[in-house]
């Protein structure tokens, strides 16, 4: 009878959009990933930060548990072959600089950043582009395309576990600055920022969808939905889009102050891409 | 876009004249009164409360539920909790506050995450629908005058 009466809890808890306690989340039974975290101090609407991986169902978070069960694991497996393969004809690979992939392990952590000699804040994909064109002398790779996703998750991958510290403070404050201002404002013919909806309303069903603090620690995200890889950037087109809004373009300077913004709220994270979301 | 601009208030000019008397107002003419109540009908016309229940599920149109849970709309599935239960709507409100509700919640909530369902413009980066593109031409409403007055005919069959 008590059973049955805090199962009717449990079942009236989720249905008024309270997310079921995870339990933790440990991937291949050795990387310890840290979900929940005091929230910075330049966000004082939540005590806790969460990552999106809390607010999936059970299924979708099993699969985040093992690497043989995370599709976006192929993708990371393809970027480590292209890790040592010719960036051009006869040109340098990656690997001709960096030892192997986990050599960078906790590059990741610490993007979006401050790039002195190009005096811009810079994502990981457009390190991953200076690299390619500045010291391979080849093509950049398109801000979202198969081969520059393939290797965002690779980064990921080898600095899962690791906290999430980017810098707001410096020469890039500015930029963090301007991705603040962003996250508040309401766009489109909805007027909705990103607040609306991911600081006032985590937790909370709209349509079928639930509702996370919008965390970026888990990106590159393996999404069922579409079936592959899905960067920060090309989510925060959608949600803009969504919004009836004209939105901003991948890669653009916009989306860059964006990314260093939203990271920064997920500071104390761990890094967990590739994620599994639905 | 200026001409257009110049055009939508020439038309909207015309329309509070005697010849297009039966033109639903622009959005920016709408009245609401202190407290975000409209008290004029927008169309003149009664609404149809069986149409705005078809509206305030549609995903396309008005999408109600997408924030608020509908009782009375039981077979339409994924309601959302982002806005209060509209179930008793009819009993708390009175026909002119839903009115101005529906239109414009934000001159009755102005902090209102609500969308604003007759207004064309005064919004950052409008797109064209939900392509991410800019528009080609002046925004329209997301919901027709009539359409507003089908969804509050609607609110007002929802009784304690």
């Amino acid at each position: 009878m008590m059973t049955r009466t805090i199962t009717a809890m449990a079942v009236a808890l989720m249905a008024t959009g309270t997310f079921a306690q995870a339990q933790d989340l440990v991937i291949n039974g050795e990387i310890p990933i840290t979900t929940r975290a005091p929230a910075p101090d330049f966000v004082p609407a939540f005590s806790e930060v969460i990552s999106g991986w809390e607010f999936r169902s059970p299924e979708t978070q099993q699969l985040e548990t093992d690497d043989f069960e995370n599709p976006g694991m192929l993708f990371v497996e393809a970027a480590r072959e292209a890790f040592s393969e010719p960036l051009k004809e006869g040109g340098q690979s990656c690997a001709d600089c960096h030892e192997s992939p986990e050599a960078l392990a906790g590059a990741r952590a610490v993007y979006p950043k401050w790039d002195e000699e190009h005096g811009e804040v810079q994502t990981i994909e457009m390190q991953i582009n200076e690299c390619i064109t500045e010291r391979a002398g080849a093509e950049p790779w398109g801000y979202v395309s198969t081969e520059m996703d393939n290797m965002s998750a690779l980064m990921s991958a080898v600095s899962r576990g690791m906290p999430v510290n980017v810098a707001t403070d410096g020469p890039a404050h500015e930029t963090w600055k301007q991705g603040e201002e962003m996250y508040y404002t309401r766009y489109g013919q909805l007027e909705l920022s990103c607040a609306n909806c991911h600081e006032d309303n985590y937790g909370n069903m709209i349509r079928a969808d639930h509702l996370s603090q919008g965390q970026i620690n888990g990106f590159p995200a393996y999404r069922l939905k579409n079936a592959k890889l899905n960067s920060v950037h090309d989510r925060f087109k959608g949600c803009i889009r969504d919004t009836r809004a004209q939105t901003f373009k991948p890669g653009s300077p916009e989306f860059v102050a964006l990314e260093l913004y939203v990271a920064s709220r997920g500071n104390g994270l761990s890094v967990e891409g590739p994620s599994v979301r639905n | 876009m200026r001409n257009h601009i110049r055009l939508a208030a020439g038309i909207a000019a015309l329309c509070g004249t005697a010849a297009f008397a039966s033109e639903p107002p622009a959005p920016s003419d709408v009245v609401y009164t202190d407290t975000g109540a409209v008290e004029a009908s927008l169309t003149g016309q009664p609404g149809d409360a069986a149409s705005g229940a078809a509206i305030a599920g549609d995903k396309s149109v008005g999408n109600c539920v997408a924030c608020h849970m509908i009782s009375d709309l039981a077979d339409v599935p994924f309601q959302g909790e982002v806005g209060p239960p509209l179930d008793g709507a009819g009993s708390r409100w009175s026909e002119a506050e839903l009115r101005g509700i529906v239109a414009n919640a934000k001159k009755t909530f102005p902090e209102t995450m609500m969308p604003s369902f007759y207004k064309n413009e005064g919004y950052i980066r409008p797109g064209d629908a939900y392509t991410g593109d800019a528009p080609s031409g002046p925004l329209e409403p997301i919901l027709t005058a009539q359409q507003v007055e089908d969804v509050v005919a609607y609110l007002m069959t929802l009784k304690e």
